[in-house]
């Protein structure tokens, strides 16, 4: 569809003019604008919502709302048009076959050997060996091995040596969609671990021998410690209103030496609202600081957030300081109870915190235990009702320790985005399905490639310039204050308005610290070569045409690497206040531009830096309509630099 | 009066200091003129705590037998709790505190007894002189000229002695212009915007009353600012309402048919006990473990503090979209123009010239748009969120100010050359200090208290080498770009430095910036020793070539 508009959400003023494209997989824009072109690609599995808005005098506006939080307004001069794409969109964001989604058809030019590698980059077993697991307390049983028991549980399965198959499958038949309580994580250091299931189906006075024979096994396999905890990680209301159910939780009296204790998460639906309900406060156009701060409230987000937080906390003190294990469930184990291990995982060991170990955490937690992405992300067309952002929600509580221990994770803020947006793209197989049953059927691994092998490949993006293996913050457990200090939870507008950015600090310190970082590189590198030649020349005084040569090659790779360092310090468009700004006498016509033309004839008599100036304004332009680099831009910043720099910047 | 006399106490021992995230730590209380000091006579790690006098807000006390305890909040938000055993001890101590932390005479203040321990190397009190400014001035314009009209502060008792004018207008129609603007205030330079020659003015609320005063002068000199066929804004930090009432009281603004060259806009930006309330309900707010997260954000919300800041931050923006995007000239002002008028003509400037986002340029605008144009800082900054006296000239313009620096800092983290310790140092040295840089309300006070020569000048310390690392941005690089910030409330954060401060732990945060430090020291270290290598190599290349060629 050709004429069609783009609208910059923060200013009514600018818009693109450009061509909209479907094709199989994509919605595509591309400007009309001939120098730049710029595109704008959407993934259908992204699109979340398309809204057709009432037709005005300039056409048919189309509003798109993206999972990854990005929303595009198009409007579409055609009515009949408009409603073309609508429908063609309708059907194409909602595939009903796995095979219409995106990682079926996405070729990374990969060999088949290549993709093997990707996938066994993170590799499970290897995992629970580095736990020092087995040992003589904890086992791999295949009491599983065809899913026989639990289909949602993957095949290989660790449980304590003391728990026969008997136990298990009886353990299993008294627990919500079978799921037993299995091995999380385990605690080299003092045997206290992490066990997880879903709830017991005790309704309101039934027992099960088995089940209480399970919790002692778990107990028994840590022998320093004569209790356990029973963490439901639901509010009390709602366990409770499951016993009607039949379903409900452990009575103390019935299991031996447990301590039981509910930790208030609320359901799937609760959580979907308030994220809807906070993006709702990201959309507003020009919110006041009350609007905001209220609405933020009101959507109880960060309320819900500090709920995990909470869990994984007290489940890590009792692991770390009290060497207690503890056993988690929620409803069906499979979403909150996710999150709280995964956290509690992350406040524990240093591990899960590097690249490599958190790949490994959500593969563990979530893809092996059965979260079922394909539901709550709602990959095919499904049950609205089933969708909500649990992953999303401890993404941002991983972001949430990052603030506070900034020198603790090993990534950067750009890792967890980017997990986030192929959580929900289908652009590689990992979080296909809603357990490893189905993704075996579907042979995942053999026609899809793996993210974690990509995300590998570019970790250098990833890094986070603070992190050291050997600081403080990167040992041991993760200490946090239990106490409500709730100012410690902020808004995450690096994700939720994260194609707003126009929002965000201009200048990123991390960008910065990695520039800095990879300089000192090239001159350790440097300073080793001159090192060398200096000896080789205080011996032979020899060859120093080569030498003078490769030196020349070195600095001119240093320029272009400190060059780096002036990162985006860019003017951008300050759109809050040309709403607010009178409109000036209609004999002026387009103002902006004519306010440009006097400015530069002013300062021709003044300033004799002109083109500077020029090039600076048009860089403002270029940045409001969110130009992903600004390249055009930081061009003209230094204009008295070597060109070798622009270019480099352009890029 | 002697300050012995207050003080009926002078020494207690046992008693146990109380902070939040340290032990409890038991030792001896000193009580002198200036100070209260704590000593924890530990022989193995001796801790010691100075309090100024001036900078406690407030001082509780309570018993509980025979054992007092004195809760003494802090201008600076800090809260600390003192156990003092003996009934009369804690009495006696609790109500020399009080005394001594309410002085109401001015040169029985710290800095007039403060003997530095350092060596002077620049007398701070000579660093920013008027004429300096003018004289940077000349070097790119000759429309202005230095007037020397308030020499004797006769014209505006709240100017400095000397002021930068439209060369066109002379001292006789200045001083008609000062009879026309309120407290005398006359419109006066306030920024002149190298890139294209714009300026920006300031100066207090013309008195046009109820009948519609006009004053040509005033009309004349500002069109002065004004090339030829142009036009200019007027931003008014009131809102049209209340500019409108102001005139009932003998105050106004520009009446569009007397200033047609000039289009006014209205700012609304809150003033005095409006934002001393607002400070006081944010704090109170921060230091309130007890509520849940619902809470929190609700009182966050209801103190209106960020408010405040999205509020001044648009206004300055605005200035300086006028300026540097329209090439407009500006004329900023509110009723008096002491307070929301400076607060928006600093900012701007932040904005727009990359000299203020130097250490040394922003020490620069402090002293010019703050200190030298008259900001009242003894009546605003004598009390601060814990105060009870609720005086209405109290008001936390300055710290406002500051916060808002802040926001444009984290937004342009690599912008600035001074740190975010920089901005909160300004803010603890306004409230209480043993320099005399913020003492009296302005110029002509502070010359009657002869502060420069009877007390040392907070930038003679700032700006030796040893502290002034303490404040430098390892991130800096040079920008000599317009910055322009993001009001947006997603954009607009808690200042946790100045109000977490007490609260919250520090240690991973404080552990972070070290970290990078270490990160960009390295990096320079590293680069040092490579050149010292190329440099070796070369130098022994020319030899050896010379060698060659004998």
């Amino acid at each position: 569809v050709e004429n069609v508009r783009l609208l910059d959400r923060l200013s009514s003023k600018k818009s693109a003019l450009g061509t909209l494209y479907l094709t199989a997989t994509h919605v595509i824009f591309v400007e009309n604008d001939s120098e730049t072109h710029k595109e704008t690609w959407i993934l259908h599995s992204q699109i979340s919502s398309i809204e057709k808005q009432a037709t005005t005098a300039t056409g048919c506006p189309l509003l798109i709302r993206c999972k990854n939080f990005q929303v595009i307004q198009l409007v579409i001069p055609q009515e009949r048009d408009c409603h073309d794409v609508y429908i063609s969109l309708i059907r194409l964001a909602r595939p009903v076959k796995y095979e219409e989604l995106y990682c079926f058809s996405f070729n990374p030019k990969l060999d088949k050997e290549e993709r093997e590698q990707g996938w066994k980059l993170v590799d499970l077993n290897e995992e629970y060996n580095r736990m020092g697991i087995p040992n003589n307390y904890w086992q791999i049983s295949d009491v599983n091995r065809d899913y026989g028991v639990c289909d949602s549980y993957p095949t290989e399965v660790y449980v304590p040596k003391s728990a026969t198959a008997r136990i298990i499958v009886g353990s299993s038949k008294f627990r919500s969609r079978r799921r037993f309580p299995a091995l999380s994580y385990y605690c080299k250091d003092n045997n206290a671990s992490i066990c997880r299931s879903s709830q017991p189906l005790s309704g309101f006075s039934a027992r099960c021998l088995e089940d209480e024979q399970m919790l002692q096994a778990i107990r028994k396999s840590n022998p320093g410690s004569d209790f356990i905890y029973v963490v439901d990680t639901r509010p009390k209301l709602n366990a409770m209103a499951n016993r009607a159910a039949g379903k409900g939780y452990e009575n103390e009296d019935n299991y031996s030496n447990i301590k039981f204790q509910f930790i208030g998460i609320e359901n799937i639906h609760v959580m979907r609202n308030s994220l809807q309900k906070m993006l709702e406060v990201c959309e507003l156009k020009s919110p006041s600081m009350s609007d905001f701060l209220w609405g933020l409230e009101n959507s109880g987000w960060l309320k819900h957030i500090k709920a995990i937080m909470d869990a994984g906390i007290f489940i890590a003190k009792a692991v770390a300081e009290e060497g207690v294990s503890v056993l988690v469930h929620c409803s069906d184990g499979w979403d909150r109870t996710a999150q709280v291990c995964s956290v509690a995982s992350l406040l524990l060991d240093p591990y899960y915190r590097t690249m490599k170990g958190f790949m490994v955490l959500i593969e563990k937690d979530w893809v092996s235990f059965g979260h079922k992405f394909n539901h709550r992300y709602g990959n095919l067309d499904g049950d609205p009702k089933e969708i909500s952002p649990v992953i999303d929600q401890f993404i941002e509580c991983v972001w949430q320790l990052m603030e506070q221990f900034p020198c603790a994770f090993e990534f950067n803020e750009r890792f967890l985005i980017h997990i986030q947006h192929h959580i929900y793209s289908c652009q590689f197989g990992n979080f296909l399905c809603n357990s490893q049953k189905e993704r075996r059927e579907l042979k995942v691994q053999e026609r899809t490639y793996s993210l974690w092998a990509h995300l590998w490949k570019n970790r250098a993006d990833y890094l986070n310039p603070l992190y050291r293996e050997d600081h403080s913050q990167t040992q041991g457990t993760l200490h946090l204050q239990m106490a409500p200090c709730n100012f410690l939870y902020k808004f995450w507008s690096g994700m939720y308005n994260r194609f707003e950015k126009g929002l965000h600090p201009r200048q990123s310190v991390t960008d910065y610290l990695m520039a800095v970082k990879e300089e000192t590189q090239q001159l350790e590198e440097e300073l080793e070569v001159l090192g060398e030649r200096l000896a080789n020349l205080q011996k032979s005084q020899l060859n120093d045409s080569t030498v003078k040569s490769k030196q020349q090659d070195r600095s001119t790779q240093l320029g272009l690497s400190t060059s780096n360092n002036s990162l985006a310090n860019t003017p951008q468009e300050y759109s809050n206040d040309l709403k607010s700004f009178p409109s000036r006498s209609p004999s002026q016509g387009d103002e902006e531009d004519s306010a440009l033309i006097l400015t530069q004839d002013n300062l021709k008599s003044s300033d004799p830096d002109l083109s500077a100036n020029s090039d600076q304004e048009s860089g403002v332009e270029d940045l409001s309509c969110r130009s992903p680099s600004g390249g055009g831009c930081l061009q003209s910043e230094d204009s008295g630099k070597d060109s070798d720099e622009a270019v480099f910047l352009a890029v | 009066m002697e300050f012995a006399e207050l003080i009926k106490t002078p020494r207690a021992d046992n008693v146990v200091l109380h902070r939040p995230f340290y032990l409890a730590v038991e030792g001896t209380l000193c009580l002198t003129g200036h100070h209260l000091i704590f000593s924890s006579r530990r022989q193995d790690n001796a801790e010691e705590l100075w309090l100024l006098h001036s900078n406690i807000d407030s001082i509780e006390k309570r018993f509980v037998g025979s054992l007092g305890t004195v809760v003494i909040k802090c201008k600076d938000l800090r809260i600390i709790q003192l156990d003092i055993p003996g009934m009369e001890e804690c009495l006696n101590i609790a109500s020399s505190i009080e005394a001594l932390s309410t002085l109401d005479s001015v040169t029985l203040m710290y800095p007039f007894f403060y003997r530095p321990m350092f060596e002077i190397v620049e007398d701070g009190w000579r660093c920013f002189l008027p004429d300096q400014e003018f004289e940077l001035l000349t070097s790119v314009t000759d429309e202005w000229r230095l007037s020397c009209i308030n020499k004797e502060f006769s014209v505006c008792s709240s100017y400095p002695p000397v002021v930068i004018v439209p060369k066109s207008i002379d001292d006789e129609a200045l001083r008609k212009v000062a009879l026309f603007r309120h407290g005398s205030r006359f419109p006066v330079l306030s920024y002149y915007h190298k890139k294209n020659g714009m300026v920006m003015m300031r100066s207090s609320q013309p008195l046009t009353g109820t009948n519609g005063r006009r004053c040509k002068e005033d009309e004349k000199l500002i069109n002065a600012t004004l090339r030829p066929g142009k036009r200019g804004y007027i931003i008014d930090t009131r809102s049209l309402n209340i500019a409108q009432q102001a005139r009932a009281k003998g105050g106004g603004f520009e009446q569009e048919a007397h200033y047609p060259q000039w289009r006014r806009i209205h700012k609304c930006i809150e003033r005095f006990n409006i934002l001393q309330e607002s400070l006081i309900k944010l704090v109170e707010a921060c230091n309130d473990q007890s509520h849940n997260m619902d809470r929190w954000l609700s009182k966050l919300e209801a103190s209106n503090w960020l408010t405040h800041i999205k509020e001044i931050l648009t206004a300055a923006c605005l200035a300086a979209q006028c300026i540097d995007r329209e090439g407009a000239s500006v004329l900023v002002h509110g009723t008096e123009g002491t307070d929301s008028t400076l607060q928006v003509t600093s900012l701007a400037q932040i904005i727009l010239d990359p000299r203020c986002r130097t250490i040394r340029g922003f020490e620069s605008l402090v002293v010019r748009e703050w200190l030298q144009a008259g900001h009242p800082f003894q009546q605003r900054c004598a009390q601060s969120a814990y105060s009870n006296s609720k005086q209405k000239w109290e008001a936390p313009v300055f710290l406002l100010f500051l916060d808002c620096v802040w926001q444009i800092l984290r937004q342009f983290p690599c912008s600035f050359e001074f740190n975010e310790q920089f901005l909160i140092m300004l803010f603890e040295h306004a409230y209480a200090s043993q320099f005399g840089t913020f003492l009296g309300n302005n110029e002509n006070e502070r010359s009657k208290l002869k502060l420069p020569q009877k007390t040392m000048s907070l930038w003679s310390w700032v700006n030796r080498p040893e502290e002034l690392s303490k404040f430098q941005n390892p991130l800096f690089e040079a920008n000599s770009l317009v910055i322009w910030p993001s009001v947006a409330p997603q954009s607009l954060q808690l200042w946790e430095g100045v109000f977490l401060r007490w609260n919250r732990p520090s240690k991973f945060l404080d552990e972070a910036h070290e970290e990078m430090i270490n990160i960009i020291k390295y990096n320079k270290e590293l680069q040092a020793k490579v050149n010292a290598l190329r440099r070796q190599l070369a130098e022994m290349e020319t030899d050896e070539r010379m060698q060659e060629n004998l």
